[in-house]
C-alpha cells in the first residue's frame, strides 16, 4: 500500500508547479494550462483522501471538478480566440489597454 | 431513493432559472431578429418567476438533497436579492444591447444561469455544492464580460477576469480538498464534530478564504476589479458589482459562521483585510478620471465596509451585512444603469469631465446620479447612510473601535471623489456638445425602482432590517 | 502483505523489464552496427511518403478550435454516465428518468449548437 502522504506530496508538487506557472509565464495559453494543472492537483487530493477515508465522496467530487475544468477550458479558449481576433498577441504583459 | 417533492420546492428558484435559461437559449436561434424583444421578455419572465419560486420555497424551510442545500431565512433573503438584481439587470440592458448591436438571447440566458449559480451559492450547505454554484456564476460572468466581442477593451477585461478568476477558484477548490482531507466530510454542519487534523483544516479554510476574498474583491486580492469593471459592458458591470458579490459574501458568512474552527482563527485576517480594502479602494478612486473605473474602486471600498460588519462576528453584524448588501446593490445598479445610458453609442462618454453641464442639460439624469452618489457616500435619508450606521453599530458592539474609526476616515476620503462628480455635473461648463438622448422606458423603470428603493430604505428601514435580523440567525 | 503484493505483480514486472530491455538492445545494436549516410530525402519529415509542403507549425483555422471546444464539453459530460451506470440497478426508474433529463439538457445544448451553425464547417 502506498501511504496517503505520497499522493499528497505529488499533489502539492503539481499545485506548486501550477502556481509558479501562473505567476511567471507570459503566454496566456500556458497560464491556462497551469490552472488546469492546479485543478488536477485537487483531483489527486480528492481521490487520495477518498481512498483514505474509504468513502466514495471524493471520487464523485473529482468528476465534478473534471467537468468544471472542461467548461473553464472551453470558455477560456473562446475568450482567447475573441481576443486574438482583435489584437494578435497571446502574451499577458501586452494586454495593457486597461491601466491606470 | 426518490428525492421527496419537498426537496424540489427547496430548489425551486434555481430550477426555474435554469429552465428559463435553457428556454431563452433555445428560443434565440428560432426567433427572427425583428422580434428579438420576445427573448428579452421571456428572460424577464424567468427572473420574475424565480422571485415567485423563492416565495414558494420559503414555505418549505429545511435541508434538501441529503443536506446539500438548505432553505432558511438567510438563503431566502439573498435569493430575493440576487433575483431582484437579475430582474433589474435584464430590464436595464435591453436598450443598451440594441444600441450596441449586441442584442442576442445568450446575454439573457447567461444572466439567468449566473443568477442560478448565485442561488446555489447562498443556500449551499456543503463545499462542493458551493463550488458548483460559484463556478456556474463565474463562468457565466466571464462570457458576459467579453460580450462586446469586437472591442479590444472588452476582450482584455474578460481575459483578465477569466485568468485571475479561475486561478482564485482553483485556490478555493484546493482548500475544499484539504478540508475534506482534514475532516472526512464536506458538509459544513458536520465539520464541528469531526475531529480532524487541525493544521490541514486551517490551511484549507485559509485557501477557501483567499478564493472568496477574490470574488468579493477585498484587498489584497482586488487588483482585477478596476480593469474588469472598466472593460466589461456596463450592464454587466452593474451585475458583477451587485449579484456575485452578495452571493460570495453569503458563502463567506455561511462557512465562517457554521464552522467553528474558521470563526476562531480568521478574525484577525478579516480585520486586516477590511482595513486594507477600504484604503485601497478609496485612495485609488481619488485619482480616477473615468467614471466606470472610479465606481469600480468605490465598489472595492464598499467591500471593505461590508468586511467591517463581517469582522464584528455577531448577529448584529450579519444583519448589517445583509442590509448593506441590499442597499449597495440598489445604488450600484442605479449608478451603473445611469452610466450605461449616458455613455451613448460605443460607450464613449465615460470621463468625469464629460459630465460637465449635465445638471442643466439633462436635469433628470443628473438628479438620479446625484442621489446614487449621495447614497454611496452615505448621506442621511439614503439607504447608504443607514447601511453604514448599522455597520458602525455592529463594529462598536464588538469593541472594534479602531476599525470603526478607519471606516469614518474612509467615508470622509470618499466624499472627495463622489462630490467631485456632482460638482462637475452642476457647476462646470460643458467642453464638448453631447446629444441629449431621452431615457428609454425600461431604463427609466430601473432608475425609478432603484432610486425609490434607495430613498425608501433611507427613510423606513425597519421592515427590511427586521427581515435581515431574522435572517442573520444562522444554524450552527 | 508486502510479500503477497510483490508475488502478484512480479510476472508483470519481469515482462516489463524484458520488453524494455529487448527494445533497448535492438536500438543499441542498430546504432552501433548500421551505416549512417544521411541524405536530404532521409532527413525530411515523414508525411506518409508525400513530399512535405510548408512548415508544420502554421496557424490553424479558428474552426478547429470551435470543434475542439464543443468536443471537450460533450466528451466530458459522458463521465457522469459511469457512476450512474455503476448503481443503475439500485436506482430503478428514478435513475432512468434522471439520466433522461440529463441527456435532454445536453440535447438542448446540441440543438442550440446546430441552429447556431457551429457544426457547419463551411460557414
Amino acid at each position: 500500500m502506498i501511504p496517503t502522504s505520497h499522493y499528497l506530496f505529488l499533489s502539492l508538487a503539481l499545485f506548486t508547479i501550477g502556481v509558479i506557472g501562473v505567476l511567471t509565464r507570459r503566454n496566456v495559453i500556458i497560464i491556462l494550462m497551469s490552472i488546469e494543472l492546479i485543478l488536477n492537483a485537487v483531483n489527486i487530493n480528492l481521490v487520495a483522501f477518498s481512498r483514505m477515508f474509504g468513502n466514495v465522496n471524493g471520487q464523485i467530487f473529482a468528476i465534478f471538478v473534471i467537468t468544471d475544468a472542461a467548461a473553464e477550458a472551453a470558455v477560456g479558449l473562446g475568450i482567447i480566440i475573441a481576443f486574438f481576433r482583435n489584437r494578435p498577441t497571446v502574451l499577458a504583459d501586452e494586454m495593457d489597454i486597461l491601466k491606470w | 431513493m426518490f428525492a421527496p417533492i419537498e426537496d424540489l420546492y427547496r430548489l425551486a428558484p434555481e430550477l426555474v432559472l435554469c429552465t428559463f435559461g435553457i428556454l431563452v437559449m433555445l428560443a434565440e436561434p428560432f426567433v427572427p431578429r425583428k422580434r428579438s424583444g420576445l427573448v428579452a421578455f421571456l428572460a424577464l419572465l424567468g427572473a420574475g418567476a424565480a422571485l415567485a419560486a423563492t416565495r414558494l420555497s420559503w414555505a418549505h424551510p429545511g435541508t434538501a438533497f441529503y443536506g446539500l442545500v438548505r432553505v432558511d431565512d438567510f438563503s431566502i433573503f439573498l435569493h430575493f436579492v440576487v433575483g431582484a438584481v437579475a430582474v433589474l439587470v435584464i430590464l436595464g440592458s435591453r436598450d443598451y444591447l440594441e444600441r450596441e448591436g449586441l442584442h442576442r438571447g445568450e446575454f439573457y440566458a447567461l444572466v439567468l444561469f449566473a443568477t442560478a449559480g448565485m442561488g446555489v451559492m447562498v443556500s449551499a450547505q456543503e463545499l462542493v455544492t458551493a463550488f458548483i454554484g460559484l463556478e456556474i456564476s463565474s463562468i457565466s460572468s466571464y462570457i458576459l464580460a467579453s460580450f462586446r466581442r469586437n472591442v479590444p477593451k472588452s476582450n482584455e477585461s474578460a481575459m483578465k477576469y477569466f485568468l485571475l478568476g479561475s486561478f482564485a477558484t482553483s485556490f478555493f477548490l484546493y482548500g475544499v480538498a484539504l478540508v475534506y482531507g482534514a475532516t472526512g466530510t464536506t458538509l459544513l454542519s458536520r465539520m464541528d464534530s469531526a475531529s480532524g487534523n487541525p493544521t490541514l483544516l486551517r490551511l484549507g479554510l485559509g485557501m477557501i478564504f483567499i478564493g472568496l476574498a477574490f470574488k468579493v474583491a477585498s484587498a489584497p486580492f482586488q487588483l482585477w476589479t478596476p480593469d474588469v469593471y472598466e472593460g466589461a459592458p456596463t450592464p454587466v458591470t452593474a451585475l458583477l458589482s451587485s449579484g456575485p458579490k452578495a452571493a460570495a459574501f453569503a458563502l463567506l458568512l455561511r462557512i465562517f459562521d457554521t464552522v467553528f474552527a474558521a470563526s476562531q482563527l480568521w478574525v484577525w485576517a478579516i480585520w486586516v483585510s477590511a482595513a486594507l480594502t477600504m484604503f485601497a479602494g478609496n485612495l485609488a478612486a481619488l485619482v480616477q478620471s473615468n467614471v466606470k473605473r472610479m465606481l469600480a474602486y468605490s465598489s472595492i471600498a464598499h467591500a471593505g465596509y461590508i468586511l467591517v460588519a463581517f469582522a464584528a462576528r455577531n448577529e448584529i453584524g450579519t444583519a448589517a451585512v445583509l442590509f448593506y448588501l441590499v442597499a449597495y446593490a440598489l445604488m450600484k445598479l442605479g449608478a451603473f444603469t445611469m452610466v450605461t445610458h449616458l455613455g451613448g453609442e460605443g460607450e464613449r462618454r465615460l470621463e468625469i469631465n464629460d459630465y460637465a453641464g449635465l445638471g442643466s442639460q439633462q436635469p433628470a439624469a443628473a438628479a438620479f446620479l446625484t442621489l446614487y452618489l449621495f447614497s454611496l457616500l452615505g448621506l442621511p435619508v439614503t439607504a447608504g447612510f443607514l447601511g453604514k450606521f448599522y455597520i458602525f453599530n455592529a463594529a462598536l458592539k464588538s469593541h472594534l473601535v479602531w476599525l470603526a474609526v478607519l471606516l469614518a476616515i474612509n467615508t470622509v476620503i470618499s466624499a472627495y471623489y463622489y462630490l467631485r462628480v456632482i460638482v462637475v455635473m452642476y457647476m462646470r461648463e460643458p467642453q464638448k456638445e453631447w446629444a441629449a438622448t431621452p431615457i428609454p422606458r425600461a431604463v427609466g423603470l430601473v432608475l425609478v425602482l432603484t432610486a425609490a428603493g434607495t430613498l425608501y430604505l433611507g427613510l423606513f428601514p425597519n421592515y427590511l432590517m427586521e427581515f435581515a435580523t431574522q435572517s442573520a440567525v444562522l444554524p450552527r | 502483505m508486502s510479500g503477497d503484493y510483490l508475488q502478484n505483480y512480479a510476472p508483470l514486472l519481469i515482462h516489463l523489464l524484458v520488453a524494455m530491455g529487448l527494445a533497448g538492445i535492438i536500438l543499441l545494436l542498430s546504432t552501433i552496427v548500421g551505416y549512417h549516410r544521411p541524405t536530404r530525402a532521409k532527413l525530411q519529415p515523414y508525411e506518409c511518403g508525400v513530399r512535405p509542403t510548408g512548415d508544420a507549425r502554421e496557424p490553424f483555422s479558428v474552426k478547429f478550435y470551435l470543434v475542439a471546444m464543443v468536443f471537450i464539453l460533450f466528451d466530458v459530460e459522458a463521465i457522469f454516465l459511469y457512476p450512474w451506470a455503476y448503481i443503475y440497478r439500485d436506482l430503478h426508474w428514478f435513475g432512468f428518468v434522471e439520466m433522461l433529463l440529463y441527456i435532454l439538457i445536453l440535447l438542448a445544448g446540441y440543438i442550440y449548437l446546430w441552429k447556431k451553425g457551429a457544426l457547419d464547417w463551411n460557414r
